[in-house]
């Protein structure tokens, strides 16, 4: 039996919330020796988006990518080995949980600096375009990334060339503890932004996963037919630390009362009411993939850790073509 | 004189500055969160107000343009980055504008900036978390460029970085915020390009700079139990460099040793030693070495950064060959008793 949309959210969802919430718990063993920036909460983007998007699109992300990889079809297995720095990693213990890959799945790339894969994305839609291809490229930013100059440069290239790439925006109001009103003007809506750099921007809300789905299919099929790029801004809230597995709302930058209300809000909890109530799926169902979910992610840590780390030459390899390394003595 | 971390160093010159002249600016991502850049500018916003001391959008590249623009207009910015790898993006603004507005407008005008970066390492920090470039600023004309290792000097320097007249890069190193010493109350400033004589010795010269400073004291405090005596400078500044000091003592020692913080190709140590050659060819007993980073990245598995980094170990290895000697640098790394991707037992990640 295939499943339905609803239950491919749901079931997406419910995987990026295990695979963050076995990270986090598992993370003062000290065996992620690496900053982790965790998605709980804020999954509905990622998951609408997998869904909406062809398998054969292509994605780049920033620094909070785990669940973007996971939509987008990328090896979980090769995740957790790469968060744990060994051999088996997408990028062979050499980038870790900020620098994540599966080229087989289109995730190109999620990379550290802030911004610093939106115009690569745009590129990568450039290619697609003068290859007279059909697929589009979803470029993942945060609300962060429309106070970089370099997400209007390449806004503005996007739209001068009705370029096949869809910037879609997690808006989770703050950057690490900055909230949008000590960074962007009060009232500015960063769809609005957007839409005046030449995009066709749309706003919704983020922990709502049909509607978000249905914001970014229309803005996928408007690029599909050659409408030129598109901007989808989703409201949404990180519960978790800003970088790493503990909770902050205790050091001051935003109050206990906002972060419940935003759980509330729960995007994951929300979709199983609506489908419970309306028979969508039954418990049955919920038991089946919940636990097909444990079982794949503890046999993904059960690899990381089977796993070997890279030797110590590994260091030094992948810096140049082998070409150039040869001639490097 | 009081004892406190680098870090607290910091705040202190930060928090001296403001009080003195209302001209002093400190802004940077984060610098009023409640985590205050490591500690580095906590409570500067309550006590001197949130036109002075302030957060900023995720605009690196028109902050620094704007910094630039505020020094020109009377102001003493201080802009920080919690990750040189940050500041990455305004190398245009520092580059083209601040380094060169002094020398462009034929000296009418000067960039009072000083722009904070903190050098990461460790704990997966990675490619772009961790980078050591100093040579890449302290190759601009215009640029003062400066790395202090101790609390002491991280404050003196940096107030001599906001009350002088130039752009000034100044680099923190994340794994020496906790390390405690003594420094000055109040208002002083220590002039660039003097080095510091941490150690006196006689047979080899060591020239080091930032954390790697630390490392070399332990090997020569290592290497002086043996019977072995070096003389430790710690570079403190980059750009401009103390050339007096490290000939004086290369003249005495007849032997250097520069230990880089950066990578190998094009650094810092590689000018150091060219200087060596070019002038001081006849004081040499023996050919000058460097120990810098390897040219590649950092990894971010720690299977990777276990044998990447130059420690103690090795600068004591390197002087005891220079000398014709062996040393057991066993008590070394015994001595650490924490993993080698941590700064010490206080650190527990993430960041
Ligand atoms: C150019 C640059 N500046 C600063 C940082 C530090 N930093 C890391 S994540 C982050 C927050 C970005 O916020 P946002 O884009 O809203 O994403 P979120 O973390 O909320 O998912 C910042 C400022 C960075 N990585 N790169
Ligand atoms: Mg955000």
């Amino acid at each position: 039996m295939t499943a339905t949309l609803p239950q491919r959210l749901l079931r997406d969802m419910l995987r990026i919330r295990a695979v963050e919430e076995a990270i986090a718990e598992r993370y003062a063993e000290q065996k992620m020796r690496c900053p982790v920036h965790l998605s709980i909460g804020q999954e509905a983007p990622a998951a609408a988006a997998g869904a909406a998007l062809a398998p054969t699109d292509l994605a780049v992300s920033g620094h909070r990518a785990h669940a973007h990889y996971l939509a987008k079809g990328g090896d979980l297995k090769a995740m957790i080995a790469e968060i744990h720095g060994k051999a088996t990693g997408c990028c062979s213990g050499k980038g870790g949980s900020m620098h994540l890959t599966d080229l087989s799945a289109g995730f190109v790339g999620s990379t550290a600096i802030v911004g610093g894969t939106v115009p690569v994305g745009v590129g990568l839609a450039l290619a697609r375009q003068l290859a007279g291809r059909g697929e589009m490229v979803c470029v993942f930013i945060g609300d962060a990334v429309l106070e970089t100059g370099v997400f209007y440069e390449s806004a503005n290239f996007a739209a001068l060339r009705r370029l096949p790439v869809l910037f879609l925006c997690e808006n989770n109001l703050y950057s690490v503890y900055s909230p949008l009103s000590v960074r962007q003007p009060a009232g500015r809506s960063l769809a609005e932004a957007a839409s005046a750099m030449g995009l066709n921007a749309t706003a919704g809300d983020g922990n709502d996963v049909l509607a978000s789905h249905d914001l970014i299919a229309a803005a996928a099929a408007r690029i599909r037919r050659g409408e030129g790029p598109q901007f989808v801004e989703l409201a949404t809230y990180r519960w978790r630390e800003h970088c790493g597995p503990m909770f902050d709302n205790d050091i001051g930058y935003r109050s206990p009362a906002e972060f419940e209300a935003w759980r509330a809000l729960d995007p994951i909890a929300r979709l199983t009411r609506q489908l419970l109530a309306g028979g969508g799926i039954d418990n049955a169902w919920l038991a089946a993939t919940s636990g097909a979910i444990k079982d794949e992610v503890d046999a993904a840590f059960a690899f990381a850790d089977a796993s070997p780390f890279p030797g110590p030459e590994a260091a030094f390899t992948d810096i140049w073509s082998p070409e150039v390394a040869a001639c490097r003595r | 004189m009081p004892s406190m971390t680098y870090g607290e160093a910091i705040r202190d010159a930060l928090a001296v500055a403001l009080a003195r002249d209302p001209a002093v600016l400190v802004y940077g991502l984060g610098t009023p969160d409640p985590k205050g850049v490591f500690g580095t500018t906590l409570g500067l916003q309550a006590t001197f107000g949130a036109d002075r001391v302030f957060d900023m959008p995720t605009s690196e590249n028109a902050m620094t343009g704007i910094g630039v623009g505020a020094a020109l207009g009377g102001l003493r910015p201080v802009l920080t980055h919690q990750r040189l790898d940050f500041a990455l993006l305004s190398l245009d603004q520092i580059v083209n504008n601040a380094a060169k507005w002094r020398f462009m407008f034929g000296g009418r005008g000067s960039v009072p900036l000083t722009i904070r970066m903190i050098l990461g390492r460790g704990w997966g920090q990675g490619p772009t978390h961790s980078q050591n470039l100093q040579s890449w600023f302290a190759h601009v004309p215009g640029l003062c460029v400066v790395a202090p290792t101790t609390p002491e000097d991280a404050k003196g320097l940096l107030l001599n970085a906001i009350f002088g007249e130039d752009p000034v890069i100044f680099l923190e190193h994340r794994w020496l915020h906790n390390v405690t010493g003594e420094a000055p109350e109040g208002f002083y400033r220590i002039p660039f390009g003097q080095a510091r004589r941490l150690r006196a010795g006689a047979d080899v010269t060591v020239v080091a700079m930032s954390l790697m400073s630390l490392e070399a004291a332990h090997a020569v405090d290592h290497l002086a139990r043996e019977g072995l005596s070096c003389d430790l400078l710690d570079l403190r500044s980059l750009n401009p460099i103390d050339w007096p000091a490290i000939d004086a003592s290369v003249r005495r020692t007849g032997r250097l040793l520069v230990v880089d913080a950066g990578q190998e190709t094009g650094g810092v140590a590689g000018e150091i030693i060219a200087h060596a050659a070019t002038r001081l060819w006849g004081d040499l007993r023996a050919p000058p070495r460097r120990l810098a980073m390897p040219d590649a990245p950092e990894a971010t598995s720690p299977a990777l950064t276990a044998a990447y980094h130059v420690r103690a170990e090795h600068i004591a290895a390197a002087i005891a060959e220079m000398l014709g000697r062996s040393t057991d640098t066993t008590p070394l790394v015994a001595a650490r008793r924490f993993p080698h991707d941590v700064p010490g037992d206080w650190f527990r990640g993430p960041f």
